[in-house]
């Protein structure tokens, strides 16, 4: 390794001026998206200073209770962000946890089988890797789920005249909504398995230019970025089913009826 | 077979309480939004309601909603599809074959996509999707709404033959004419009540 090179704040900003092309584009084509630009990348850069802030912190002083309120904070925040990614989402706290739960399952469970099994670092829970792995495979299920739970409830309520035709001829709730279940699964695994076939071939993911960056073997660099992959389509697949089936529950009840009040009103 | 009922809707429909035997037509009339359809589908338990309902001696609650569905059946006033294929909606093509023939269905229609067939053409694989699985109730919401006169007797003429078997045929109507031409026994809702008229 020869280590990473500094980037001076002049530098940065110079970089950050780019964004005026985005503006220009906005203006001429009258798009009125200035604002949005500049709001987006000030909350980008407000963002990841604080992360660093936090990350600088866990890091040094290796402290169970203060990367244990990371990570819960981070997964309020992905479970807030799934629940405002839909369209009508299930009123309440349930329809929150209904996103939120899947994804904490998955992330947890796959971070630390990445750290416990495959890198097999001692000691295990070393922040340095448990805290970039489990917000990549947080934030990629976060939106495997939110496209998946957004997909089934707006089918769900396009197609209810469907679904409560297969109800009114004695069909079971879960065989009712089956096809929009599966075409709701197949939304929200699309992304990533375009990804996988993609990787390499059109970009260079963000994690293995970072290690390639720092100095890492390119070959090194590459087994971490294929691990990774692997995690992320697996923590989509679990997180997603996970949610799905809460959500299915959801919008039934024992009368095996389509709780459509169950979500939120439409946007007028 | 009876079918009793009694109680209220959600909506606040007052039902007093009725009993209607197998081979009986009723047909149930009243303006658009005093709540037809509300008391169709709580009868099919597709919506709660606070009405006492019974098949036989058997209260609804006591079954399983599916078993209860199959044996007392809803069709909605506007059709919905599970399958794109018009045919693959239905449980045996085979089998409903003769009665499409009936209701002057071309059978050609089953491999189109569903929803190229016009209005009269899904109602009608939509009440032979209901009438296929033979169930005891038939709770019909405007039937025949879309149907021209000939082929909406030959429809009438199909719901009168399933009564004749021992079912329990209660259908909505804004066509008035509909009770004499099927015999029926006539409820109006009339300031938030069903009334035997």
């Amino acid at each position: 390794m020869n280590g990473v090179i500094d980037i001076d704040i002049e530098k940065l900003l110079l970089a950050a001026l780019l964004l005026t092309v985005n503006i220009a584009v906005s203006w001429r084509f009258r798009l009125a998206l200035e604002r949005k630009v500049g709001i987006a990348a000030i909350r980008m850069t407000v963002q990841l200073i604080c992360v660093g802030l936090i990350l600088e912190a866990v890091f040094s002083r290796s402290d169970p209770w203060l990367a244990a309120l990371t990570f819960c904070i981070m997964m309020g925040f992905a479970a807030r962000e799934v629940y405002a990614r839909q369209a009508r989402p299930i009123r309440g706290l349930v329809g929150w946890l209904a996103g939120g739960l899947g994804l904490w399952i998955a992330a947890i469970s796959l971070t630390v089988f990445a750290l416990v099994v495959v890198i097999g670092h001692d000691p295990w829970w070393e922040m340095r890797f448990a805290v970039p792995l489990f917000g990549i495979i947080l934030g990629n299920a976060m939106t495997g789920v939110a496209l998946a739970i957004d997909g089934f409830t707006r089918a769900v309520a396009r197609e209810q005249a469907a679904v409560e035709a297969m109800l009114a001829l004695g069909q079971p709730f879960h065989r009712a909504v089956a096809p929009i279940l599966r075409e709701a699964i197949a939304t929200g695994m699309t992304p990533i398995l375009n990804s996988m076939s993609a990787t390499g071939l059109v970009f260079l993911p963000g994690m293995m230019v970072g290690q390639i960056l720092a100095g890492a073997p390119p070959m090194i660099a590459i087994k971490y970025q294929l691990m990774l992959m692997f995690l992320l389509a697996s923590g989509i697949a679990i997180s997603i089913l996970l949610s799905l089936s809460i959500v299915t529950r959801l919008l039934t009840d024992p009368r095996h009826r389509l709780r459509l009040d169950r979500l939120a009103s439409p946007a007028a | 077979m009876t079918l009793t009922l009694e109680g209220r809707t959600t909506t606040g429909l007052a039902v007093p309480p009725l009993v209607v035997p197998g081979g009986a037509v009723v047909c149930l009339t009243g303006p658009s939004g005093a709540g037809k359809t509300r008391l169709l589908r709580a009868i099919a338990d597709l919506d709660s309601s606070a009405l006492r309902i019974s098949l036989d001696g058997t209260a609804m609650a006591s079954v399983p909603a599916p078993t209860w569905r199959r044996r007392v059946a809803y069709l909605a006033p506007v059709p919905g599809w599970i399958a794109e294929r018009a045919g693959a909606n239905l449980a045996d093509e085979a089998a409903a074959t003769p009665l499409l023939a009936t209701l002057g269905f071309n059978q050609a229609l089953l491999s189109r996509p569903v929803r190229e067939l016009s209005t009269g053409q899904q109602q009608r694989l939509h009440l032979v999707r209901l009438l296929e699985r033979a169930p005891e109730v038939l709770l019909l919401d405007e039937p025949t709404s879309a149907l021209d006169p000939a082929v909406r007797d030959a429809a009438e003429a199909v719901i009168q033959a399933r009564a004749e078997t021992g079912a329990v045929v209660i259908l909505t109507t804004h066509d008035a004419t509909a009770i004499d031409r099927l015999g029926a026994r006539h409820w109006r809702i009339e300031d938030g009540e069903v009334v035997e008229a």
